[in-house]
């Protein structure tokens, strides 16, 4: 159990069976009265937010939550198969928890989950990712202005938005947590 | 030159108004006659009060408040007093807390809270036109125009109105708290002078004498200016007897809640036993009104360390 001294912005606690995430929190001491702490709480399920105000009698709940690495093995139909690299395990994630980061994975890339009472819940990737554009129209040389984009398709047939002067056959990164394109790492043939 | 010193650097313009806020106050009572006392940081026996945490210090405690201090400057015949000084309240900390911050407490024998509502009134004027040569100011966007007449609302009309209940005929302790911050101060928000907050009920009264002709609000009042609240006045409660059971009370309430009860100040006791004059007095937060003088959204703006 947290009391309410214990919350701050970042702290993943349980309400309603959910794990939530703190997302705004003020301290609030009216006049001569008790503390409050107002939060602001985000559903890592569902991705709702709600406002709640605590007491400084409040207990709230812990959730069970545990971070796994894991590495990715392959997609098998709706399901995406990691593995525990010490265990030898194999946990499947539905494309649904992955969301749009499903379309950066590669083999062998280690990432991060997190599950709630054993059910996987988020999944963290590498911060970048290096991607082959497969097909784009031809890059207008000489044009490195990055704020006119035009769309791209990488390995996988993903479409991202790239700068003019991206060329099929470079190889790009990608921001997975934005989804969006950071920069060229190296120009293809 | 370092991040913290860089920080510090960026402050200047902050600590500058903050400065001139310092200055206006002490002209405005000096101008006024009031003398400036300081009495003890350290303190044996610290106010007894239900949600007022002390710093402990040794085997003493940080002062919450000069406020038992300056009474007894009261009983023994000083009639026009100010202090302006560091505070301390435990585990208090956002963007309108600090546990160590500083506040002004003025005090005048022969007067009630309707005396110190005049005080309070001129010295916000003195303080926004001395610092700023102006009648209003902006913060966050908000206008606040403190030569306009200020509201005056009850407590139980304004429960009425924004919460739709009446906290002086049944007190909830839980929900007057949470509703002060969740629909009274966001209304407060809304206005644009500054608004008097007045008559309490009688459950919260903390150190304020009932009203003699409606004993179920205290003579205590909240200024609120752009929804801060800014300041808390009393009409003294100089009734021994009555003030005992308060501090009995809040030293039960604690101890039932694990916390700390403070010893019993006999020296106060004497001096009410002696005898305090009817007297106003009020603790307004120095910290709180430079941010609105410098339209810094936090405290920490406004303070130059807040370790």
């Amino acid at each position: 159990m947290y009391t309410a001294s214990d919350l701050r912005k970042g702290l993943k606690i349980e309400m309603d069976g959910a794990p939530c995430v703190i997302t705004d929190f003020q301290f609030m001491k009216p006049g001569k009265g008790q503390a409050l702490y107002r939060c602001k709480i985000k559903n890592l399920i569902t991705g709702g937010t709600v406002d709640k105000t605590f007491r400084a009698v409040d207990k709230i709940d812990k959730p069970n939550l545990e971070e796994r690495d894991l590495i990715y093995s392959y997609q098998d139909g709706e399901h995406y198969v990691f593995m525990d690299s010490s265990t030898y395990d194999q946990v499947l994630i539905d494309a649904e928890v992955l969301g749009e980061q499903r379309h950066f994975l590669a083999e062998d890339m280690e990432v991060q989950i997190l599950f709630h009472n054993n059910r996987p819940i988020e999944v963290t990737l590498p911060f970048f990712v290096e991607k082959t554009i497969e097909e784009t129209e031809p890059g207008a040389r000489g044009d490195t202005a990055t704020n006119v984009m035009k769309p791209a398709r990488i390995e996988n047939g993903y479409e991202i938005q790239v700068p003019l002067f991206i060329n099929q056959g470079d190889r790009v990164r990608i921001d997975t947590r934005t989804g969006k394109y950071a920069d060229r790492v190296s120009k293809g043939f | 030159m370092n991040t913290g010193l860089q920080r510090l650097h960026a402050k200047r313009a902050a600590l500058e108004r903050r400065a001139a806020c310092l200055r206006a106050i002490r002209e405005f009572f000096h101008s006024r006659d009031f003398m400036e006392v300081e009495t003890p940081v350290r303190l044996r026996a610290p106010a007894q009060e239900r949600h007022i945490d002390a710093e402990p210090a040794g085997a003493l405690f940080l002062r919450t408040s000069p406020e038992l201090h300056m009474k007894r400057l009261l009983a023994a015949g000083y009639e026009r007093l100010y202090q302006m000084g560091p505070c301390f309240r435990r585990n208090e900390r956002g963007p309108l807390h600090h546990p160590e911050y500083t506040m002004l407490e003025w005090y005048r024998a022969a007067a009630d809270y309707h005396d110190i509502r005049r005080d309070t009134i001129d010295l916000i004027r003195h303080v926004t036109r001395a610092v700023l040569g102006a009648e209003q100011f902006v913060w966050q966007g908000r206008t606040i125009r403190t030569n306009d007449e200020w509201s005056v609302i009850s407590v139980r009309n304004a429960f009425m109105q924004w919460a739709g209940w009446d906290p002086v005929a049944a007190y909830e302790p839980d929900r007057f708290d949470l509703d002060l911050v969740e629909k009274i101060e966001p209304a407060l928000r809304e206005q644009e002078s500054p608004v008097i907050l007045t008559d309490y009920p009688q459950a919260a009264a903390a150190l304020a004498r009932l009203k003699p002709d409606d004993p179920d609000v205290a003579e205590r009042w909240e200024l609120y200016i752009a929804g801060l609240e800014i300041a808390n006045a009393y009409s003294e409660l100089t009734e021994p007897r009555e003030q005992r059971e308060r501090f009995n009370q809040c030293a039960e309430q604690r101890r039932a809640a694990g916390l700390t009860a403070y010893p019993v100040d006999t020296a106060f006791f004497a001096a009410l036993e002696h005898g305090l004059p009817p007297c106003g007095g009020i603790a307004l937060g120095v910290d709180r009104l430079v941010m609105l003088l410098a339209d810094a959204p936090t405290l920490a703006d406004v303070v130059a360390f807040t370790e």
